[in-house]
């Protein structure tokens, strides 16, 4: 990529918007992914007992959490695909063909 | 029982990801089962397919893209299969259920750090990876640093990583196999060394990305099939289910704690590191970012492996508890027909004998037959990923500085896999004692350590110099062999040192080595004055600019 193109495309209003808004995206839900799973094992190790203990016959908090940790992976991981393969790559064609254009001259 | 589980429990920590077909218990001496006929005819019914897609495979396996990418020609949802298929492996399958079957929740405590990696990956590494790599982790790590030493030192991460994993996959098939086939260690270990040799050599990315597809499909399919029957028993009712296991389960209620592997807090979180971050750093699993067109199908790839993996842990987690009240308390699956003595093959093999329990000898032939498929796929991956560091990173880039020609380094790739696979088969010979725990606790370690910190900077971070990056992925690859070797399990349990000598006392270094290493990417960064430094950070912009656009990567799919 040679330097005019490269001041070109970070120029692009599309750019700027498709790097803040994806930065910002992408962080939120590693940093929720992050807490949600360092939470679980913070309870395993300090408070043991709240795993074991039961709310509905013999399923207990630790087995609802478990399942909702792997479903909420399931969930989020979907979330990011449906923004990303829609708005991100609508953003990301516009950013290309606008280059592609520009480089012609 | 409580040592049992204590023993279990430790002697399982890491050790799932891979092959360990001994983690969870000593395999009995003389308890071979008899040939089983099902399990073979279904396994040479599975090869011959998969022989049949390598031939198909080796026609359209000519430049170095097909070789290392599959041409780049896999679709998302295809990839999504092959990277579960990758980490689906015999032991996730034989190991997670194991440890249900003796300690009960601990087992999903697992499973969940090795899922929970993946989020990560697609949120911000998924996308980068695919727009700035051709076919290793080191051509991101290496885009604007200097190739020499950046690749030297990702392809010493790539090799020590697939080495222990590849040994841990070894003497875990040369086990599994000796007691499932009733066929002895060594044409075990042979079988599974030449047929992956054949896979690869002559198929590439494109056999190996098929052969994990199918496996995937199986497991896939035999699980479900076996969770089906297990809840069938009790009404469809998962509490039924889980009643009765509290019920027969020696350990009673506390089958429903966390365990004592993870209840001290450094442990637990030292664990969390290297099960989530570890899989971001695994190269076999990296490749095959490469492998799709471009990063929408990157982005589906990691969605499908997710929901796939995910789908997979729950169901291991039932299959598990099915294990505890359909074999624990069935005489016929214990060492002379005693219900307080060992498992009939050893500490793995609860799933085995809960096909046999539900499905009869058809179904346990089966699953015996999935899981040998299973440790294939998983070898041909990491053969291939062992195979690419040689003659990508080392050979085209190292020796010729970047000029090789596409032909010869095909050659050179197709030679360091029969190397790997003859050197893999030897390992597996040579360890067949070895506790195959330490060495996936080992691989994750380095993993977690070495790669991840250096391929994640190298993509985010302005300021990374190859300095830092270097002195950095060393100190990770360093430090994590050296804590694991110092810690008990293996300073004690294989090295013989007196209980309590351990320098370093817990189950995984990561939790230290983890964030040593990024510090000293960051230190060696910031103070690297020199030239070239100044010029990397430089190189960053355009380098970022590709990574969020794609514009000059690839278009991988031919036009």
């Amino acid at each position: 990529m040679d330097d005019s193109t490269l001041r070109r495309i970070e120029a692009d209003p599309n750019y700027q918007k498709l790097v803040s808004e994806r930065k910002s995206f992408g962080w939120t839900l590693a940093i929720t992914i992050l807490i949600l799973y360092y939470g679980y094992i913070a309870i395993v190790a300090f408070a043991p007992d709240l795993i074991a203990t039961k709310v509905a016959g013999d399923i207990t908090i630790g087995i609802i959490m478990g399942v909702a940790l792997i479903l909420l992976s399931i969930l989020l991981t979907g979330i990011y695909v449906m923004r990303a393969n829609g708005e991100y790559d609508d953003l990301t064609n516009a950013i290309v063909n606008a280059a592609k254009i520009g480089g012609k001259k | 029982m409580k040592t049992l589980l204590r023993t279990g429990a430790l002697a399982g920590a890491l050790s799932l990801a891979a092959g360990a077909a001994s983690a969870a218990g000593p395999i009995e001496a003389g308890s071979i089962q008899p040939t089983n006929w099902n399990a073979i005819i279904i396994f040479v019914a599975f090869v011959i397919v998969t022989l049949g897609i390598t031939y198909w495979a080796a026609r359209h396996t000519r430049t170095t893209k097909d070789f290392y990418a599959a041409g780049g020609g896999i679709t998302g949802f295809q990839n999504g299969l092959a990277i579960a298929g990758d980490y689906m492996s015999a032991a996730s399958f034989l190991g997670i259920t194991a440890l249900v079957y003796t300690g009960g929740y601990y087992g999903l405590i697992y499973s969940i750090g090795f899922l929970v990696g993946w989020p990560f990956i697609m949120f911000l590494m998924a996308e980068p990876l695919r727009n700035l790599g051709r076919f290793t982790f080191a051509d991101v790590a290496s885009y604007r640093l200097q190739a020499t030493p950046i690749r030297a030192m990702a392809a010493t991460g790539t090799l020590v990583t697939v080495a222990f994993y590849l040994i841990a996959q070894m003497v875990g098939a040369g086990q599994l196999i000796e007691l499932l086939f009733g066929l002895p260690y060594l044409w075990a270990v042979v079988v599974v060394g030449i047929l992956m040799i054949i896979y690869v050599t002559f198929g590439g990315m494109i056999a190996t990305t098929w052969v994990q597809i199918i496996k995937a499909g199986l497991l896939l399919g035999g699980s479900t099939l076996m969770a089906l029957l297990v809840l069938a028993q009790f009404g469809f009712d998962f509490n039924a289910l889980i009643a009765k296991a509290i019920e027969v389960h020696p350990g009673h209620d506390k089958i429903l704690l966390p365990g004592p592997a993870v209840s001290n807090p450094i442990n637990a979180f030292s664990l969390g590191i290297a099960l989530m971050f570890g899989t971001a750093g695994l190269p076999h699993i990296l490749m095959r970012f490469f492998t799709v067109g471009n990063a929408k199908e990157a982005r589906k790839s990691v969605f499908w492996a997710t929901t796939f993996i995910g789908y997979f842990y729950i169901l291991t987690f039932i299959i598990g508890f099915g294990a505890i009240v359909l074999v624990l308390t069935n005489p016929a699956y214990h060492v002379g027909g005693d219900v307080t003595k060992a498992l009939l093959g050893g500490g793995n093999m609860p799933a085995i004998h809960l096909a046999q329990a539900v499905g009869g000898d058809l179904m346990k032939g089966f699953i015996a037959a999935v899981a040998f498929a299973t440790i294939l796929a998983v070898v041909s991956g990491l053969t291939l990923s062992g195979a690419s560091a040689v003659s990508h990173d080392l050979y085209a880039s190292v020796f010729k500085g970047g000029y090789a020609d596409e032909g010869a380094e095909v050659r050179v790739s197709r030679i360091t896999t029969i190397i790997l696979g003859i050197v893999a088969i030897l390992l597996g010979i040579v360890f067949e004692k070895i506790n195959v725990a330490f060495m996936v606790g080992l691989a994750f370690a380095v993993a977690a350590s070495a790669n991840f910190p250096v391929l994640l900077l190298s993509m985010l971070w302005q300021g990374l110099t190859t300095r830092g990056a270097v002195i950095g992925g060393f100190v990770g690859v360093i430090s994590a062999v050296v804590l694991t070797i110092v810690s008990p399990g293996i300073w004690e349990a294989v090295l013989g040192y007196p209980k309590g000598s351990a320098w370093f006392p817990y189950v995984s270094p990561a939790l230290f080595t983890m964030p040593l290493s990024f510090l000293c990417c960051w230190i060696f960064s910031v103070t690297d004055s020199s030239k070239t430094a100044q010029t990397e950070k430089a190189a960053f912009e355009a380098q970022y600019v590709r990574s969020q656009t794609g514009i000059g990567a690839d278009t991988a799919v031919a036009h």
